[in-house]
């Protein structure tokens, strides 16, 4: 929906502004209801980002606005602040340091537990404006007088005053809003968000501090929330205290969902239907306080029935009505590419990340006495290991020998018991595995960990910003194709895990085959020098698994691999050398002709039988 | 000022608060470890029970009929509301669950406020807790002392179910590998109904005793949610010994700061629970790698 012609959503929300005073007052808005509707919408443009792109549902909004809004209204009416626009951006600024404060404490922790933080943490809130600060908030009684904004241009003065003059003031700030929204949200940053959403666990493995980047989100969230709150005081010459109410970040949330999450506009249409019932229901029906009762109502089946909301739902109309005939050229599209890249030779596989100890030429990897207990359980023990540059080495072993876990702390994904771990003569035992990624050291998973709510191409550029941009960095109002070999890297990957076909498919659409393949696209496009395999063919047909066996060895070119997979046949081909485990030990380490033909080895998966075939 | 029967007498209003806080929080943390919805309608069911007491001691005259009627009225509720509404939402994310939930219990005490209005409601206490009571060095409120009995009966009741009986052992169970009891043949979506309506049932119980100590109004159960989220986060999510030592905690921590300014209360609770997130992210009691 965001990506169509560059600039059709700023114009098209300029012009809607902009025709706003003319047309809205023939459908019963009143000015005043118009310029609540906007102050809404401009709280919820952050609230999106925080929730709708990031994933993150907080119900304590209320104490970003609140201190934004007391802020501004303090340094206007106590302060002797003449300046409004310097009032609110100081607001902004005071809530973004308080959401930076209380994101450190309430992103602690995900989900529900977020969720409950954040009510907890602006019902305090709540309580600390009424008493300890009463004497600078005015306790319940707000702060009256906020003045309305007005601009020396030298030659004359600009008076924002009441109804639709004041209108213009604030249609400009939420104009400004927007496209400020909008270049976060197509920015790297803003990819990494929805990444953030769809999956923390691999947005975590790809090398991205998502921690970093929950921050960053709930920071936007508080700087907007602040700087309509302090709207909110110009807007009604007063600052009443209920911005503070736990009432506010509820109305908050049920406008987003109501409008559409994840479309930066749905607050808005929320706001509107939300004000606009609240009027017709109180004032045409003359129906009194159950207009609440109503709209919880449409609020509960919305979020039963229509996952999106109001934007949600036209956008899904939309493309019902326009898709029929776009599947159809992409169907065709789909299968002139396909038989195009069976005529192509096979892509040039994708160089590594620079070394960046060239004078380095030890082993790779070296795991020594690497050992883990879960409680009475040993799952691998004293296991010692070590693959040189650019070799290929399989590891096989029977169901539960412990190699899934072996793997899980090579890429420190758990920590081990005791041992250690070097990766090109570095101890990397006890880092993240954000870090160990960012060395170049990742694998791909053995049950796929793909952003599924997003397309092919999303994917992989999520997984490539990774290696580009480093684990956590502030680029949010730089565009997604200006990042330097971004598009050239997703563009090699999609070609090297022939998928450029379908690079703009919905994950969830793709065949299993396609999605084992993005999986361990996704582990390239960060260009590792070391990557681990975790049965890479497990649940191929055995056309996908000739196919992907090409793959992984046109990509083993210039890269070190080590790959567990069940399937002997196709693993001995590949590798030169394989490792045994069974019970959480090595058993043996050899080439694959010394593996096939050893007694012991067969007796680990046959369990003796075949020695008694023998006698 | 601070005497020593004033400390003395914060120190049992922190109890009997606490104890109510311990009840309604284990019926939020069974609900969510078992079934993994947090119902933000918890309050609501809090709310209800109270209302709902409040009308059968109308009918009645009796305190008695009133505690059952109430907490059987938030129990069906409750298995109505799984029925219709949650048991679809299981497979979707947990924000959907928030939503749909905060969104129920508005609908809930915006029922309650059509019908009852705004304005707060009395329930006497029953005339066997009437008056206060000596205890030698003080006086107190005989039903506030009650309460306290009343909810560790309750609790103890809880506990018996959960830690004595065949449903207890699958309802731990399931809190622990939901999947696991479902795939040993155990019909998990009917224990998932059983526990949301045991789970409602602590919180409408909690809700009728705790109407003679305030009077009645349809927000009543907010500011409670808020409290027991606080609770939950002390104690960890899911546990349910967790869900009584918060209670306790967090029924002293409001009732002492209240005694010194009633405005710090809730900023010490806050205090409280940023500290237990800080040094244990995962409660008091909780379990590591629940979400």
């Amino acid at each position: 929906m965001l990506k169509q012609r560059p600039y059709l959503i700023e114009t098209l929300t300029a012009i809607g502004l902009i025709v706003a005073p003319f047309v809205l007052p023939h459908l019963g808005f009143a000015p005043n209801t118009v310029n609540r509707i906007l102050v809404w919408g401009l709280f919820g443009l952050g609230f999106d980002i925080l929730f709708g792109f990031t994933g993150l549902l907080s119900f304590g909004q209320s104490a970003f606005y609140g201190t934004g809004g007391f802020v501004a209204a303090y340094l206007l009416t106590r302060a002797g602040f003449g300046n409004v626009l310097g009032a609110l951006i100081i607001g902004m600024i005071a809530a973004a340091a308080t959401g930076y404060l209380v994101g450190l404490i309430a992103l602690r922790r995900t989900g529900i537990y977020f969720a409950m933080i954040t009510v907890a943490i602006a019902e305090v809130f709540f309580f600390v404006e009424f008493n300890p600060l009463s004497d600078f908030t005015g306790g319940e009684n707000g702060l009256p007088g906020v003045p309305m904004p007005s601009f020396n241009l030298g030659f004359t003065t600009i008076h924002f005053t009441d109804g639709w003059s004041l209108y213009q003031f604030i249609a400009l700030c939420y104009f400004v809003g927007v496209i400020i929204a909008l270049r976060i949200v197509r920015s790297p940053v803003g990819a990494i968000l929805s990444a953030v959403r769809d999956n923390p666990l691999r947005a975590t493995a790809v090398g991205h501090n998502i921690h970093g980047y929950k921050l960053t989100a709930f920071v936007i969230a508080a700087a907007y929330a602040g700087f309509a709150g302090g709207l909110l005081g110009v807007l009604q010459a007063f600052m009443p205290p209920d911005a503070f109410t736990f009432d506010t970040s509820g109305q908050l949330v049920m406008q987003t969902a109501i409008g559409g999450r994840g479309t930066l506009f749905g607050p808005l249409v929320g706001a509107a239907v939300w004000l606009f019932l609240q009027d017709f229901l109180q004032a045409a029906l003359d129906l009194g306080a159950t207009w609440k009762l109503v709209l919880g109502v449409v609020f509960v089946l919305l979020v039963c029935f229509l996952r999106g909301g109001i934007v949600g739902g036209l956008a899904d109309l939309y493309r019902l009505v326009s898709g029929k005939r776009a599947r159809k050229d992409a169907e065709a599209e789909q299968q002139a590419a396909d038989a195009e890249a069976a005529r192509q030779p096979a892509p040039a596989p994708m160089l590594a990340k620079q070394v960046e100890h060239p004078a380095y030429s030890g082993p790779i990897l070296k795991a020594t006495g690497l050992t883990k207990r879960y409680g009475g359980l040993v799952a691998n023990s004293d296991i010692d290991f070590s693959v040189n540059q650019g070799e290929l080495r399989g590891i096989i072993g029977p169901n539960g020998a412990g190699k899934s876990t072996f793997f899980k702390m090579l890429t420190c994904e758990i920590p081990p018991t005791s041992g250690q771990i070097v990766f090109e003569g570095r101890d990397i035992t006890g880092l993240r595995v954000t870090e160990v990624c960012q060395l170049g050291l990742t694998k791909s998973y053995q049950v796929n960990q793909l952003f599924t709510g997003l397309t092919v191409r999303q994917n992989l550029t999520i997984a490539a910003l990774a290696e580009l941009r480093g684990k956590f960095r502030l680029d949010l109002f730089r565009k997604l194709p200006g990042v330097k070999g971004l598009t050239e890297q997703v563009e090699h990957t999609l070609a090297l895990v022939n998928l450029t076909g379908r690079a703009d498919t919905q994950v969830a659409e793709l065949a299993y085959g396609e999605k084992r393949r993005l999986e361990i696209g996704l582990a390239l496009a960060t260009s590792p020098r070391l990557l681990l395999l975790d049965e890479p063919l497990a649940g191929m047909s055995p056309r996908e698994r000739v196919e992907t066996v090409r793959l992984l060895k046109s990509i083993a070119r210039g890269r070190t691999m080590i790959i567990i997979d069940h399937d002997m046949d196709s693993l001995f081909e590949l590798v030169e050398r394989v490792t045994v485990l069974q019970e959480g030990r090595v058993l043996l380490d050899g080439t694959p002709e010394e593996i096939r033909t050893n007694a012991a080895v067969q007796e680990a998966y046959l369990g003796g039988v075949h020695g008694e075939i023998a006698a | 000022m601070i005497s020593w029967p004033n400390l003395v007498s914060q120190l049992f209003n922190g109890l009997a608060l606490g104890a109510l806080l311990a009840l309604i929080s284990s019926g939020l943390t069974i609900i969510y470890g078992t079934l993994g919805v947090l119902n933000l309608a918890h309050g609501a069911m809090f709310m209800i029970g109270g209302y709902a007491g409040f009308v059968a001691y109308q009918y009645t005259g009796s305190f008695t009929v009133a505690v059952i009627a109430g907490s059987l009225f938030v129990m069906l509720l409750g298995v109505l509301m799984e029925r219709v509404i949650i048991r679809h939402f299981y497979h979707r994310p947990h924000e959907d669950q928030l939503l749909v939930t905060f969104g129920l219990g508005i609908c809930f005490v915006e029922v309650v406020r059509l019908i009852f209005s705004s304005q707060s409601q009395i329930v006497p206490p029953p005339a066997l807790f009437q008056g206060i009571t000596n205890l030698g060095f003080m006086y107190y409120p005989t039903y506030r002392l009650a309460v306290v009995g009343i909810v560790a009966i309750a609790l103890s009741a809880l506990f018996l179910v959960l830690y004595r009986t065949r449903l207890g052992m699958i309802v731990r169970a399931g809190i622990e590998d939901s999947v696991m009891v479902d795939s040993l043949g155990i019909n998990v979506y009917r224990v998932f109904m059983v526990v949301f309506g045991i789970g409602a049932m602590a919180a409408g119980f909690a809700g009728i005793i705790n109407a003679p100590v305030v009077s009645l109004t349809p927000g009543v159960g907010d500011d409670i949610l808020v409290e027991t989220f606080v609770v939950v986060v002390i104690g960890g999510v899911g546990s349910f010994p967790g869900a009584i030592l918060g209670g306790l905690i967090a029924g002293e921590i409001i009732s002492i700061t209240s005694m010194f300014n009633p405005g710090y209360a809730y900023a010490m609770l806050f205090a409280a629970m940023t500290l237990v997130l800080v040094v244990r992210p995962h409660g008091l009691l909780g379990v590591q790698g629940r979400e």
